[in-house]
């Protein structure tokens, strides 16, 4: 049995799905894949945001890994879509956070956590920083490292 | 040898010998110098309790490290750890290796099995079953290799010829980095631009510090990571300043900005970091890629990698380094398998370690093959450099094995550099102050590594880089500058990368990109079950494999042979006088010379003139009082049968055999064939003095004498691999001339000028 002919997954897409259900997806500023052409960029008809990837696009990713028996895959993309929407800067700060020795206690990495479900719905990606919280007071990575 | 020689000779020899270099490390559990089956690693063990894992390996949970906790927490498939754990390791290696087991479920019960379990696992495989193993196991059926782009003065218009060369040569990833931490942006953009000169769809990543490499990401430039870097104990990895939960994250980071992630681990990283805990390498590596298949990336560079050189130190360290990529394939993660560094000065080594790799296929079979000069390598030097790219290609073609890579025709080649170097420069010169004379392009064209270039210096790179930053430049800036000078396809092929991006198709195991189309292994999985299945090489890509660079056809030597012919025809003269009867004159030596000798074959294998050959044999006869008949056989171009026929036409009784591809025999008429008188059989040492000693050997035979044999000076060639093409080529064109019914000819020859 070939990609092809699997069963279509739960969301219903093909893979890939720029070759075989490009119309499922939009991109941020809502064109149709069709449309990033070089004539509309040279025109100025969409821009270089349009080139992202969408949360849309992660998620049906996820469910085409899980249809491929990949969960950690699937997994970590659904965490990927929840972090489309927050600014760079903010997710170097948490990654920075998560750094050993950073975060000084588990209740700096918990407010993040905080943080990150309340303003942006990064529901999973928050489980991930409880828990960390959790193992790294245990093992005790907030001590001071420089 | 000196009287005060004291020890044996050859010892002086292998010390000259590039291996001498390498050096050798006694196994040392304690010390961290094993390579597997450490009397550190624990007993795989798994206890759940109420669906909660409450013991691994031996530790209990409360005493878990990170690394364990994450394993616990995110690795295991619960409902089918205990029916894997259970399976003796013994009997599940031999499922590893059985066609008639599926690779779905090989992965499947992978996932209930802990780190100390899959390392005793592995423990039972050879080297020949890791490699059958990995066939089966890798997870994208098509292999594919990535190229290591990089140079010593960060030059970007160099960078964006060799970019277009690797494309050429087959990569379907470019790696580069810097010399100077500031280069990124151009190191990206040339080797996007380069690449986009031959074909869309290569993946490009530029390895640097992690928030800057996700910079130059956003801005388009590149389009996958591999360098998350997770170690297998706890230590390590705080020392290399992250955690399994920080590196989670960065991953998750990396797939919302729809980057390909792969981490990076390897045995001996733990041992040079000086945290190894006494435990083996392939057991601290089974955490490590348990790890990352827990944490969600969809494939790791291991095998090794920087470490491989320390590795490959201990025994059985060349079996580790592939057991730790079957082992990231088993856990179905795409495996760049590592030979991305030199492990040893010796090339017999590097020759051996890349076969089991090109036998199997990998997902990338190089996680960095070094497409440039080993010195312009930013990486350092890979295990194949552009030094040994032919050598690969011939390895691809001996084996009729996959490793991405196929011979380029050369003007082919000079036109993608031209195109490269003429498109980075006007990228360069619409967005930067940056100007190029057509003197310093036409250094770069031409030249093997940054040696030889005349064009920017890493200064003057760095500040480019300062005007890319200062504009905030980002992809669309260097499609529309291509699309402005005329670079329309080039443009275009940008674009196309940048819109692949939007599906994330890419993000899925073991993506690739041909034609525009994304391969992984969702829609062209690895299925090997025996012979036939899996990849095979089609008719058309077995055909890219086969061709080299000097390729002989009988076409090539014929053409050869002709124009030495027509070059020295004002030498010489053969005029065929008619049926050749035995001579009388007990002084008188002929010689036997072949159907083609002379007619369509002109110089000897060695380069020899065949005509200053025949002068200097009929000279040696008489040297030595010999009176020389030159006799053509048409009935045989065998030496000995040569040889002997002229021996029975000659009036002493001795008689030379001569090929046109100059093998020589003397030869007596009373003699079987096969037991001559002298024969010299290597044919491409013999020298024009040496044919005049073997005429006058052959004539103090005809004369009675015993003279000392001739002997040919030989230094160990491998005169096979040198001229066996040619003689079988030169030896079939004199055998289609034979008409066996026909008699031995009565020659006249005469010879113009000689020096």
């Amino acid at each position: 049995m070939t990609g092809d002919e699997r069963p279509d997954n739960p969301a219903g897409a093909s893979y890939p799905v720029g070759e075989k259900s490009a119309e499922r997806l939009r991109t941020r500023h809502g064109h149709p894949l069709r449309e990033l052409t070089l004539d509309n960029l040279l025109a100025g008809q969409v821009i270089a945001s349009d080139f992202a990837i969408t949360a849309g696009g992660l998620r049906l990713q996820a469910a085409i890994a899980e249809q491929a028996g990949r969960p950690n895959l699937a997994q970590n993309l659904r965490r990927g879509a929840e972090l489309v929407v927050i600014p760079d800067n903010v997710l170097l700060d948490v990654y920075e956070l998560l750094r050993p020795g950073r975060a000084k206690s588990e209740d700096e990495l918990r407010a993040t956590a905080r943080q990150l479900r309340d303003t942006y719905g990064a529901k999973e990606t928050a489980s991930l920083l409880e828990e960390a919280a959790l193992v790294y007071e245990r093992r005790g990575v907030f001590q001071r490292r420089f | 040898m000196s009287d005060s020689q004291n020890h044996w000779a050859r010892y002086d020899l292998w010390d000259e010998r590039h291996l001498s270099l390498d050096r050798f490390a006694v196994e040392d559990p304690e010390n961290g110098f094993c390579a597997s089956a450490s009397p550190h690693d624990p007993k795989p063990t798994l206890v759940i309790e109420n669906g909660r894992i409450v013991e691994m390996d031996g530790v209990l949970a409360s005493e878990f490290d990170m690394i364990d906790e994450f394993i616990a927490r995110h690795y295991f498939d619960l409902t089918i750890a205990e029916e894997a754990m259970s399976i003796d390791s013994r009997k599940f290696a031999h499922m590893l290796v059985d066609v008639n087991v599926p690779r779905e479920r090989l992965v499947k019960l992978s996932a209930g099995m802990t780190p100390a379990k899959l390392a005793d696992v592995l423990g039972h495989l050879s080297t020949l079953e890791l490699a059958f193993a990995n066939s089966k196991l890798r997870c994208r059926r098509q292999p594919s290799n990535q190229a290591h782009v990089t140079n010593a003065k960060d030059d970007p218009v160099q960078m964006a010829a060799d970019a277009a060369t690797a494309a050429l040569y087959g990569f379907d990833e470019i790696e580069t980095t810097v010399r100077v931490a500031s280069n990124g942006r151009t190191n990206a953009i040339a080797c996007a631009v380069g690449a986009a000169v031959v074909r869309d769809g290569i993946l490009v990543q530029c390895s640097l510090e992690e928030a800057e490499e996700l910079r130059i990401a956003l801005a388009g430039f590149t389009s996958y990571t591999e360098t998350m870097s997770v170690y297998g104990t706890e230590e390590s990895f705080i020392d290399g300043d992250d955690t399994p939960w920080s590196k989670a994250f960065l991953t998750a980071v990396y797939a919302s900005r729809g980057l390909k992630a792969r981490c990076t681990s390897g045995s001996s990283a733990e041992l040079l970091m000086g945290f190894h805990e006494g435990k083996s390498m392939l057991y601290l590596e089974a955490r490590c890629v348990c790890l990352q298949r827990a944490m969600g990336v969809q494939g790791t560079q291991n095998g090794g990698i920087d470490g491989a050189p320390l590795t490959s130190s201990v025994p059985r360290g060349g079996w580790e380094l592939l057991a730790e990529n079957v082992l990231a394939a088993l856990l179905d993660l795409e495996c760049a398998s590592g030979n991305d560094t030199r492990h040893s000065e010796s090339e017999i080594r590097v020759g051996a370690k890349i076969m089991p790799y090109l036998m199997s296929g990998t997902d990338f079979i190089c996680s960095g093959f070094g497409s440039i000069a080993k010195y312009d390598n930013s990486f350092n030097a890979s295990l194949f450099n552009a030094e040994e790219m032919e050598d690969f290609l011939a390895l691809q073609r001996e084996y009729q094995v996959e490793g991405g890579l196929q011979h380029v025709a050369e003007d082919q080649l000079m036109a993608a550099r031209a195109r490269a170097i003429e498109a980075i420069s006007a990228v360069l010169e619409t967005l930067t102050s940056a100007r190029l004379t057509d003197a310093q392009k036409r250094s770069i064209l031409y030249a093997h590594g940054s040696d030889e270039t005349h064009s920017f210096l890493p200064g003057e790179v760095s500040k480019m880089n300062a005007a890319l930053l200062e504009r905030n430049v980002t992809f669309v800036d260097v499609v529309q500058a291509l699309a402005a000078r005329g670079f329309t396809t080039e443009a275009t092929r940008l674009l196309s990368m940048a819109r692949q991006r939007v599906t994330g198709d890419y993000l899925q195991t073991a993506a690739i990109i041909r034609d525009g189309r994304v391969i992984s292994a969702v829609n062209d999985p690895n299925r090997y079950r025996g012979p036939g299945t899996g990849y095979v090489l089609t008719e058309e890509r077995r055909q890219a494999i086969n061709r080299m660079r000097r390729e002989v056809s009988k076409r090539d030597v014929l053409d050869g042979e002709g124009a030495a012919g027509q070059q020295d025809s004002r030498h010489w003269q053969i005029k065929a006088k008619g049926t050749a009867e035995p001579g009388q004159d007990p002084r008188e030596v002929v010689i036997g010379i072949s159907p083609g000798f002379g007619i369509r074959l002109h110089k000897t294998t060695g380069g020899v003139p065949l005509y200053r050959v025949l002068s200097a044999l009929m000279e040696g006869i008489r040297e030595r009082g010999g009176r020389p008949r030159v006799v053509r056989m048409h009935h045989t171009a065998d030496t000995s049968f040569l040889g002997l026929t002229a021996a029975r036409l000659s009036g002493s009784g001795v008689g030379i055999g001569i090929q046109g591809k100059g093998t020589t025999v003397i030869h007596r008429h009373d003699q079987a064939p096969h037991m001559n008188l002298e024969l010299f059989s290597q044919a491409p040492l013999i020298g024009e003095a040496d044919y005049r000693a073997i005429g006058g050997n052959a004539a103090r035979y005809a004369l009675g004498q015993s003279p000392t044999p001739v002997t040919i000076s030989y230094r160990g060639q491998a005169l096979g691999a040198r001229f066996h093409v040619q003689t079988a080529m030169l030896y079939a064109i004199e055998t289609s001339m034979i008409e066996s019914e026909q008699d031995p000819e009565e020659l006249e020859v005469e010879f113009y000028d000689r020096r």
